[in-house]
C-alpha cells in the first residue's frame, strides 16, 4: 500500500508522518509537494500538521487553494482514505471536505501535551482495530482546535456517527461536544486535532496511534484482496 | 481604482475567546460599562477598475477566501479613488 504525505510551505509534521508509515507501519510512503497535479498512484493521502502559509488569514485558508487540493478532492470522491491531522484537519475544513470550522482555543494558548481520547466509532476504515469506546492517549499541539459547527451540522454528525474521537478526561480547547476528530459522510475523509503519528512507539510515550494507520492498511487489504 | 475596506468578525452566536479576554481586561481597568467586545480583522484592498462589478467582485473574494462564513460575518466599504 502506498501513502502520500502532502507537504505545504510551513508543514512541520511531515517527517513524523513519513516515519510513522515507513518505519513503524512498514508501508510505502512518499512526500508530495503542494504543487502536484495528480495523486493517482497513491492509495491513501495524509495531510500533516504544521503552519501552512504561516497560518495567515486563518489556519488552512491559503493552503486550501493549493494546486494539489484538486487531486485531493478527486481522491476523496474516489473513496480513497484521506487523513488530515491538526493543520491537515484545518485545511480539510477550509476546503469544505469536512463540515465546520476552527476557532482559537478558549484558553487562547497553544497547548502541547498528551490527552486521552475516546474512540466513538470503531466501525470505520480508520478505527476498526480499536475496541468500541476504547480510551487512547495521543498528543495534541495546537492553538486553534476549538471545533465549531452549527446545530444542524452537529445533529447530522451525531446521527451519521461521524464523530470519531472525543476528548475523554478533559476538553483542552473548548471544542463543541468535546470533538477531537470527525469523518465525512462517505466515511473516507477523517480530520483530527491529536497527532496519531506522534504516538506510534512506546518510546515516544504511547503507541496508541499506530492502530489508526494499521486500520487503514487492513481496510485496503480487504478491499484489494485478489482471489484467484 | 477602488479602495475597499473589508471587516471580518466572528458571528454573533460564535463565542469569541479573544473578545471575552479583552472585555475582562477592560473590566479590570474599571470600564464596567463595556457590555461586549468582538475582535475581528480589517483588510484594505486596492482594486483596479475593470468591466466586472466591483461589489460583486468583493463579495466573491469575501465568500471564497477573506472570511470563513461558517463562523465569520463580513462587511465592506467601497470607495472610488481617482489616480492622478
Amino acid at each position: 500500500m502506498k501513502f502520500a504525505v502532502i507537504v505545504f510551505p510551513g508543514s512541520n509534521c511531515d517527517v513524523d508522518m513519513y516515519h510513522a508509515i515507513k518505519d513503524e507501519l512498514g508501508e510505502e510512503v512518499e512526500y508530495v509537494w503542494h504543487t502536484a497535479d495528480t495523486l493517482d498512484e497513491f492509495d491513501a493521502i495524509l495531510l500533516p500538521g504544521g503552519f501552512s502559509y504561516g497560518d495567515y488569514l486563518r489556519s488552512g485558508a491559503i493552503a486550501r487553494f493549493s494546486n494539489v487540493m484538486k487531486a485531493i478532492q478527486k481522491a476523496a470522491e474516489e473513496g480513497k482514505p484521506i487523513l488530515g491531522v491538526c493543520n491537515g484537519f484545518q485545511i480539510l475544513l477550509e476546503a469544505a471536505l469536512l463540515p465546520g470550522a476552527m476557532r482559537r482555543n478558549n484558553s487562547l494558548k497553544f497547548i502541547c501535551r498528551p490527552v486521552t481520547l475516546r474512540v466513538e466509532n470503531n466501525e470505520t476504515m480508520f478505527t476498526s482495530l480499536y475496541e468500541p469506546g476504547e480510551v487512547i492517549t495521543i498528543p495534541i499541539a495546537h492553538g486553534e482546535g476549538n471545533y465549531y459547527c452549527d446545530e444542524e451540522t452537529l445533529t447530522k454528525l451525531i446521527e451519521n456517527r461521524q464523530i470519531i474521537f472525543r476528548y475523554h478526561d478533559e476538553n483542552p480547547n473548548g471544542s463543541l461536544e468535546n470533538i477531537a476528530g470527525i469523518m465525512n459522510e462517505n466515511g473516507n475523509v477523517l480530520g483530527m486535532m491529536p497527532h496519531p503519528e506522534r504516538a506510534v512507539d512506546a518510546l515516544l510515550g504511547s503507541a496508541d496511534g499506530l492502530k489508526l494507520f494499521q486500520s487503514i492498511v487492513k481496510y485496503w487489504r480487504v478491499k484489494h484482496v485478489v482471489t484467484s | 481604482m477602488y479602495k475597499v475596506k473589508v471587516y471580518v468578525t466572528l458571528r454573533e452566536n460564535v463565542l469569541d475567546p479573544q473578545g471575552t479576554a479583552v472585555k475582562g481586561a477592560l473590566h479590570s481597568l474599571s470600564y464596567h460599562e463595556v457590555q461586549d467586545v468582538r475582535i475581528g480583522k480589517f483588510m484594505e484592498l486596492v482594486i483596479e477598475k475593470n468591466d466586472r462589478d466591483v461589489e460583486e467582485l468583493v463579495r466573491e473574494m469575501c465568500e471564497k477566501l477573506l472570511a470563513n462564513t461558517v463562523i465569520e460575518d463580513y462587511r465592506y466599504d467601497i470607495e472610488e479613488v481617482v489616480v492622478q
